[in-house]
């Protein structure tokens, strides 16, 4: 049918120019002057120390997120309490924030002129412009994925495998690690998926609480900021930062094909 | 003739629907078209609606043909088996809508719409969501919906197949009269073969994708015209590769040449009907009694009787079709 | 479980999520609360902020709009229609999900900035903003229409075609309705993701005051350079936006879906 064409026509022209385009052009961009060039661009040390960055920060933000994202996904479904859509609401707003705002209200508890600032100050603890504010940054904007994902299936599997487990004689920790995490176990994967996706490609939050150093405390995102935008010490061509995207964008694809192969397995098992 | 339909085919991927089919229904008539399930029969009524098009064959309704005539524009009524109620509107913009399209006025609507809504006894739930409805009510919702524009056709998928076995008959039943007072040409698909029986004039019996036998539900009854039709309108016992009619096995008490030797089984008391299912070699039959037959017999589970067929059909292994009752 | 043990895990939840968000949050509001009404105000109408405020509503709207159609669109292809490829073509949905805001920048940038191949340059103008705005709520609507156009009885459609509606007509009056929940939470989603967009707009955009600078931007150039009780104002300004816009696209959206669902 003519409609169908047309429609199939609109849907997939908007999808080339928005994003198929620029993606295949990119790549072809990076990849035109040859592999030496992205070698290069890859083992920079900068460009090394900013990925190794990225990647510390974002395994610390999952490590976290995951072990307290199951406890509150357990405590909203199996154990509510009054206010407990208020604490719903809590998980979920990283979600509707700005990441500038993010940065700015950790700078405001966190900063020399902040809530805790004097404390800190006075025992020489750096949180802010150190690392530390970076971990928390980037746990705050993504503190929503592990329990969104792990609360629907904790729903769905219910309480009856572990009284059969309870009545079998084992204990609430043997429980939990032999019959609970087993049953969430496709939830949590991912979550994790989506926070590690996300923690890779934070950007505003640190931005605002990171000291911004080329080459020492910067993330991959910011890196490619700073390239883009001129601000490096010394010359660093466009390319650099167009190989470095394309490094995050490789992780973020490898993020989508995980995803949609654990989708894929979640609907084969039920 | 109201509809024709001449030599339809149709396939999906490997399976044939349809196996060039040809029909024709009478003005004003209510026909079912009969048979089990992969019978062809919902494709055939969708190709009659235009909601399929078929790979050969064309189909006239009243003279006109429709064959590649969207389903918008054939004038037919349509009743789906889970009542595809407008989830969104009230019943009364659910029935309304095919006016609304036709962009009728207003008043001309309204009249119309409790006209019928009181012709399917739903003039309290004019503002109610189909999600208030029972299923029952849905269906007489669906049909007021499909007769408000007035079709040449009223095309039913099965309507009755969601419902329980009292609301059926009761809508069954009704169906029926409504049928008696406004004389639409009528094509109802079923696959139960006591509804076709109870309220069509004629039966059209499909199986494998083409028609087995065409007929008023007597003539089904008495003169299947295969073994198909004779095992799926009504019950056929195999005995000696003949088919019986469980009204027309007799049941001797003394031995015969030429009569059957078989074991009772079971003897069932079903209210107006007193089912006896006896053994004969590895088959079961089904033999129906009337009391005072049974009174005289005193059957008893285990007893050796001998049987007489009294009336039976035999086919041509040609015939012999699968019988999926 | 113990009732100590679920006690003991509400104390963590409650804990944990009292350090990680509510702190924050609480000494935002109350620097932007210790500012006072006249500095909030002040600073809400200082022109450059409202030429601010007034590009990243309005082209927050003109994306979403854009996106609630061809999100449709998309979603309506990728579930009635089939074609090779339209694995892969999902997928490229998910994209802008997974990808870092910034690299979304970066990518848009390389096509349609000054080295363009096709010499499409909009780098410092606000069609570049709506384009960043564009690629990352890209899939916000088509996917929560999807599933709901998955799950759909066609035999609506089908009733309404024989009683005689054309398809648009069917569109219109039947698909739509039924698929108006999901999309106004998608787009209500989008809408608050685009208010409060930044790595993608920074790549992009001059951040010239007045002319493409959106609010996200202005609040990070404020805290840079000192004025800090400025940006806690704009950013309370901007939460408060963007919980009102989820609200009502919230309440839009069940308003649709009450008595109708089944």
């Amino acid at each position: 049918m003519r409609t169908r064409l047309s429609l199939r026509f609109l849907a997939l022209g908007y999808l080339s120019i928005l994003v198929v385009f620029p993606v295949v052009w990119i790549l072809w961009e990076s990849f035109g002057n040859g592999l030496g060039q992205v070698a290069g661009a890859v083992t920079n040390p900068d460009s090394v120390h900013a990925l190794y960055l990225s990647v510390l920060i974002a395994v610390i933000a999952v490590a976290v997120n995951t072990v307290f994202g199951v406890i509150i996904a357990l405590v909203i479904v199996r154990h509510p309490f009054r206010g407990v859509s208020l604490m719903n609401a809590f998980v979920d707003l990283p979600l509707g924030l700005s990441p500038v705002v993010v940065g700015l209200s950790l700078l405001l508890v966190y900063g020399v002129y902040g809530w805790f600032g004097g404390w800190l100050q006075a025992r020489g603890i750096m949180v802010i412009f150190a690392l530390p504010s970076m971990i928390l940054a980037t746990t705050f904007v993504t503190l929503p994925f592990v329990v969104r994902e792990v609360v629907p299936v904790v729903r769905e599997v219910g309480t009856q495998q572990e009284e059969a487990a309870r009545t079998l004689g084992a204990s609430s920790f043997e429980t939990f690690r032999r019959i609970t995490l087993p049953a969430i176990s496709a939830g949590v994967i991912y979550g994790v998926v989506l926070t590690m996706a996300r923690a890779l490609g934070e950007f505003g939050a640190v931005t605002v609480v990171s000291s911004n150093v080329f080459g020492k405390s910067q993330t991959l995102t910011l890196y490619i900021d700073a390239i883009i935008s001129g601000n490096t010490p010394n010359y660093t061509p466009v390319y650099v930062a167009y190989i470095a995207a394309i490094e995050l964008g490789i992780l973020a694809v490898a993020t989508l094909v995980l995803m949609s192969w654990i989708r894929k397995r979640g609907a084969e098992r039920a | 003739m109201s509809i024709s339909v001449q030599g339809v085919s149709k396939r999906f991927k490997d399976f044939h629907a349809l196996d060039d089919v040809s029909i024709e229904i009478d003005d004003g008539s209510l026909t079912a078209i009969l048979g089990p399930s992969g019978s062809g029969k919902s494709t055939l009524l969708r190709v009659i609606a235009g909601l399929e098009r078929p790979d050969s064959g064309r189909v006239y309704i009243f003279g006109k043909d429709m064959t590649n005539l969207s389903p918008q524009k054939r004038g037919v009524g349509f009743v789906f088996q889970h009542y595809a109620a407008f989830k969104h509107m009230t019943v009364r913009d659910n029935v309304a809508f095919g006016l609304t399209v036709r962009r009728r006025p207003k008043a001309e609507i309204r009249a119309k719409v409790d006209e019928l809504l009181e012709l399917v006894q739903l003039q309290g739930f004019a503002d109610r969501y189909p999600s208030q409805l029972s299923g029952g009510q849905r269906q007489r919702m669906g049909l007021a919906r499909a007769l408000a524009v007035e079709p040449s056709v009223m095309l039913l998928d099965e309507p009755f197949g969601a419902l329980d076995a009292r609301v059926r008959q009761e809508l069954r039943a009704w169906l029926r009269r409504l049928h008696d007072e406004v004389h639409v040409t009528t094509i109802l698909v079923t696959h139960d073969q006591e509804e076709a029986m109870e309220i069509s004039d004629r039966v059209i019996v499909m199986n494998h994708g083409r028609v087995e036998q065409i007929g008023d539900p007597r003539t089904l009854y008495d003169h299947p015209a295969s073994e198909f039709v004779m095992a799926f309108v009504g019950h056929a016992n195999r005995v000696d590769g003949r088919l019986v009619r469980p009204h027309d096995v007799g049941i001797r008490l003394d031995p015969d040449p030429g009569l059957i030797t078989a074991t009772v089984h079971r003897v069932m008391y079903l209210g107006f009907e007193i089912r006896a299912e006896l053994s004969v070699g590895e088959d079961r039959i089904r033999v129906q009694l009337t009391r005072d037959q049974a009174n005289e017999l005193s059957l008893v589970t285990g007893q050796t009787v001998y049987l007489e067929l009294e009336a039976h059909q035999m086919f041509e292994p040609a015939e012999l079709v699968a019988a999926a009752s | 479980m113990a009732p100590s043990g679920a006690i003991l895990m509400r104390g963590i939840s409650l804990a944990f999520l009292s350090i990680m968000v509510l702190l924050p949050i609480a000494a935002l509001v109350a620097n932007a609360r210790q500012a006072g009404w006249s500095e909030f105000w002040q600073t809400l109408s200082y022109a450059p902020d409202v030429s601010a405020i007034e590009l990243t509503v309005g082209a927050s709207a003109i994306v979403v709009a854009i996106n609630i159609v061809f999100g449709t669109i998309l979603a309506w292809v990728l579930v009635r229609d089939d074609f090779p490829g339209k694995g892969i073509v999902n997928a490229v949905v998910d994209l802008p999900f997974a990808l870092p805001t910034v690299v979304a920048g970066v990518v848009l940038l390389t096509l349609y900035g000054p080295d363009s191949p096709v010499h499409v340059d909009v780098y410092g103008t606000r069609i570049a903003i709506g384009l960043a705005l564009l690629f990352v709520t890209l899939p916000f609507v088509a996917r929560a229409v999807q599933p709901v156009l998955i799950s759909m009885d066609r035999d609506m459609e089908e009733a309404a075609a024989v009683l005689g509606a054309r398809p648009l007509s069917i569109f219109v009056r039947i698909v739509l309705p039924n698929l108006a929940p999901a999309l106004l939470s998608g787009a209500g989603l989008a809408f608050a993701r685009a208010l409060g967009e930044f790595g993608s707009v920074v790549i992009l955009s001059s951040n010239i005051p007045n002319k493409t600078q959106v609010v996200s931007l202005v609040i990070e150039g404020d805290i840079s350079s000192g004025y800090v009780s400025q940006a806690a104002c704009l950013s309370v300004f901007l939460l408060a936006l963007s919980l009102t816009v989820l609200i009502v696209f919230g309440w839009l959206s069940h308003r649709w879906s009450g008595s109708h669902a089944d």
